[in-house]
């Protein structure tokens, strides 16, 4: 079935992967808005409690920037045949997400111990550890396709040369990126 | 056509082994009736776990029927069923209200959508714009097993110590998120909300695979403008699920914090038990906002597949083209825009500012004008038709005159004026269950009569059909049409016993009747679940390609389809769906290329 999914006047149009994802990337965004839309509406209430991020949200920050630029430079890799670079930059990137979780778990444990927690009065904190931990939960399923396709570039016995399921991988991978500067933004005017 | 038809025996395989493209892979048991990627057949996996789903469903309405019909009469047979759920024969207060939320639950959400999109979005979106599959047909098995696992949760908090989910189907909290509260909120609460979530996870991966199927995979010559309506609004539903139901998501990722973590989204200044909770701040209002954003656009995610249903259905049984084409697809995303916007009239009586309310209500009766255009030009297409009234076409047509019925009645309670009076009582009732119940209903109905041919190469049995239909509509209204009056006199819904109200003692053996119409249409639903399974082995065969003189792709394929629909090439499309009775002819296959002659439509 793998040769007749696209037929030939269909390789003129998006792929219908890419457009799926095109949809999912919607769908996703969708269940972010309604949850900083309650935040929103939450805190122009009486007893809303603001909070101050830990400075590590900064590293995060750096840190999935720079992974969105290896991924874009090992789509580059892939593309001009440069199989070894590419390997390298995608192992980068996955190192690169593992960090990310691993600094947003820091500052959760961080911000916890500032005492905002989860019991009692309501507030910026709670909703902060709800959204940014629903964000990561999308990374970790990010950081998992990334090295499931590292390891079949490594271990796969066929050769592949078609981009597409590498460049789904880069849009999924910029759009976490993307949803997380938006987050962070959002949480320094608002938080 | 008849130099292309193929009668293939049986469903297997083989017989193709000329035709090396169609298969490349043998497929055994498992790959092709279990965890099988062909969307037929994930189509009829989702349209029996339907069926089941709606015989357990239509069930717990038949018993919350029994007590609301007969509060006093002890039923001692249904102590030897539910044991200490209905200790003497009396069904409990906590078994009540766990069955009021399971049926609503289960109809709305594993019946009419799943069970219907599920069905028909799988069967007839390949098969409809000409593609081989779906875009990613594992995806779209991953939906369904995603649905089963859903299914799976779902009926095992049916059989958990406390009891299922009992706060009604949209789970509001306070009452939903804290387990002292009642016996509905403990476990059965948390496998609610574990298995709404797989479900959510079911129909995003089905929506996206619907979508960019739908938009990329059409075959050629088959602009959108000559896709036939039910591909229209199953795109419609689709992208409305695919929007909505993550706002669902979370809403119940924060009612699951509130519930376990001890956060307080929702909860504010609570004492249970004559205990003060420690949560503060958090707002029950904020909860409605994100269910009902997607429990709005869940009635269209519920009626608008049957509109493209029926709207295909009336034209072929007619013999006439759709009347208003395009009018029938502007009015089809006028729904789905407004569809967005409307949420809020679900929460006219929360204390709501009456001048937000009022810019809902003009959103709200904004949607009349669209759902009265579907209306007419339904009408008008089978106006002066030459009317097959085979059993599909009867439920479509019933599906016109319960959706007129049921949607006049929505304008009563559009109306925030007339709202705060009606609101929770039966009149809501009978409103919702009329125009997306039983009409959604009545839409699937047509669509499996018509299409079951195309699903088992069989037709299912007429004068069976005949009485399901005749019984079904007249129970229809008898059930329904009374609850208005009890409704306009103030009687509440969700009550377990009204009795201690003198007013409502007129309703008494309305009530009584009730039940009893509810319990015979129940069973005349089981009669067509036997006509179901009987005509899939026994049914009379289909020996014709094209056994409805029907214009779309689905009937140039073999009676018996393989995986991949076509044995040979996709057929090329040369005109739109509803080419009836032109130019002296009966019918023309939008395969067929327009003559030099011929009027182009």
């Amino acid at each position: 079935m793998n040769t007749s999914i696209v037929s030939e006047q269909q390789h003129r149009k998006l792929h219908p992967h890419k457009f799926a994802l095109w949809v999912a990337i919607a769908s996703i965004l969708m269940m972010f808005a309604g949850l900083t839309s309650a935040f929103i509406v939450k805190s122009n209430q009486a007893g809303w409690r603001t909070f101050v991020l830990p400075g590590i949200f900064w590293v995060s920050t750096v840190l999935i920037l720079a992974s969105s630029l290896t991924m874009l430079m090992a789509i580059k890799a892939f593309k001009s045949r440069g199989m070894r670079q590419y390997r390298g930059l995608l192992g980068i990137t996955f190192l690169l997400g593992a960090a990310f979780v691993i600094c947003q778990v820091i500052g959760f444990n961080q911000l916890w111990n500032s005492n905002v927690q989860f019991k009692g009065a309501s507030g910026a904190g709670q909703f902060f550890y709800a959204i940014a931990g629903l964000h990561a939960v999308h990374v970790i399923g990010g950081v998992i396709a990334l090295l499931v396709i590292f390891l079949k570039s490594i271990a796969g016995k066929t050769k592949s040369y078609d981009a597409v399921p590498v460049e789904v991988m880069g849009m999924y991978w910029h759009f976490v990126d993307l949803l997380w500067l938006y987050l962070m933004i959002f949480f320094i005017i608002l938080g | 056509m008849s130099d292309t038809l193929h009668i293939q025996h049986g469903v297997a395989s083989h017989g193709h082994s000329g035709e090396p493209h169609v298969h490349h892979h043998k497929e055994t048991f498992i790959s092709k009736y279990i965890f099988s990627m062909d969307h037929k057949m994930i189509a009829k996996q989702f349209l029996v776990t339907g069926i089941i789903w709606a015989i357990i469903g239509g069930l717990f309405s038949v018993l919350f029927r029994l007590q609301l019909g007969f509060p006093d009469q002890s039923f001692p047979i249904l102590e030897t069923f539910f044991g200490r759920w209905a200790e003497g024969g009396k069904i409990k207060p906590e078994f009540y209200y766990a069955l009021t939320t399971m049926h609503g639950t289960v109809l709305i959400f594993f019946v009419l959508t799943a069970g219907l999109s599920g069905t028909f979005a799988n069967l007839l979106i390949p098969l409809q714009v000409g593609a081989r599959d779906m875009a990613s047909p594992f995806m779209n098995m991953l939906s369904y097993w995603m649905f089963f696992a859903a299914s799976i949760v779902m009926l095992s908090s049916l059989f958990t110590q406390t009891g299922p989910a009992a706060g009604g189907w949209t789970v509001y909290p306070p009452l939903s998120a804290l387990g002292l509260a009642s016996q509905g909120s403990k476990s059965g609460m948390d496998l609610w909300i574990i298995a709404m979530t797989l479900f959510v996870a079911s129909q995003l991966l089905g929506g996206l695979n619907y979508i960019s199927t739908i938009l990329n995979m059409r075959t050629k010559g088959m602009s959108m403008t000559r896709l036939p309506l039910t591909i229209w609004a199953l795109l419609f539903t689709a992208i409305l699920g695919v929007l909505s139901f993550p706002v669902l998501l979370s809403g119940l990722v924060l009612l699951m914090f509130d519930r376990h973590l001890g956060t307080s989204f929702y909860l504010s200044d609570i004492f249970v038990a004559g205990q003060a909770l420690p949560n503060e701040g958090g707002s029950a209002i904020l909860y409605q906002h994100l269910f009902w954003f997607l429990g709005h656009p869940e009635v269209y995610i519920i009626i608008m597949p049957t509109m493209g249903l029926a709207s295909e259905i009336l034209a072929i049984n007619s013999r006439k083209p759709i009347f208003g084409y395009m009018a029938m697809i502007a009015s089809l995303m006028a729904i789905c825009v407004l569809a967005f916007l409307v949420w809020a009239h679900h929460m006219f009586v929360t204390g709501m500012n009456p001048f937000l309310g009022s810019v809902f209500v003009l959103l709200t009766l904004l949607i009349a004008i669209p759902s009265a255009i579907k209306v007419f030009n339904w009408i008008t297409t089978i106006w002066r038709g030459n009317i097959r009234f085979t059993p599909g076409m009867l439920f479509a047509i019933g599906f016109v005159s319960i959706f007129i019925s049921g949607g006049l009645t929505g304008i009563f309670l559009g109306n925030s004026t007339i709202d705060i009076h009606l609101h929770d009582t039966m009149f809501v009732i009978a409103h919702f269950h009329i125009v997306m119940g039983v009409s959604a209903f009545f839409g699937m109905f047509a669509g499996i009569y018509h299409w079951f041919p195309k699903m088992f190469g069989r037709y299912m049995n007429n004068t069976l059909g005949y009485i399901h239909f005749w019984v079904t509509i007249v129970c229809a209204y008898l059930i329904f049409w009374p609850m208005h009056y009890q409704g306009f006199a103030g009687m509440p819904r969700r009550y377990l016993d009204k009795s201690s109200w003198v007013s409502f003692g007129q309703f008494h053996s309305l009530d009584a009747m009730i039940t009893v119409v509810t319990i015979i249409v129940f069973a005349v639903q089981l009669m067509f679940v036997f006509n179901y399974f009987y005509s899939m082995y026994k049914g009379r065969r289909v020996r014709t390609q094209n056994p409805w003189d029907a214009t779309t792709l689905e009937w140039t394929t073999p009676i018996h389809p393989g995986h991949g629909n076509w044995d040979g090439e996709i057929p090329e499309v040369h005109r739109w769906a509803y080419d009836y009775g032109k130019d002296g002819r009966d019918f023309i296959p939008q395969t067929e290329p327009v003559g030099e002659n011929e009027s182009s439509h």
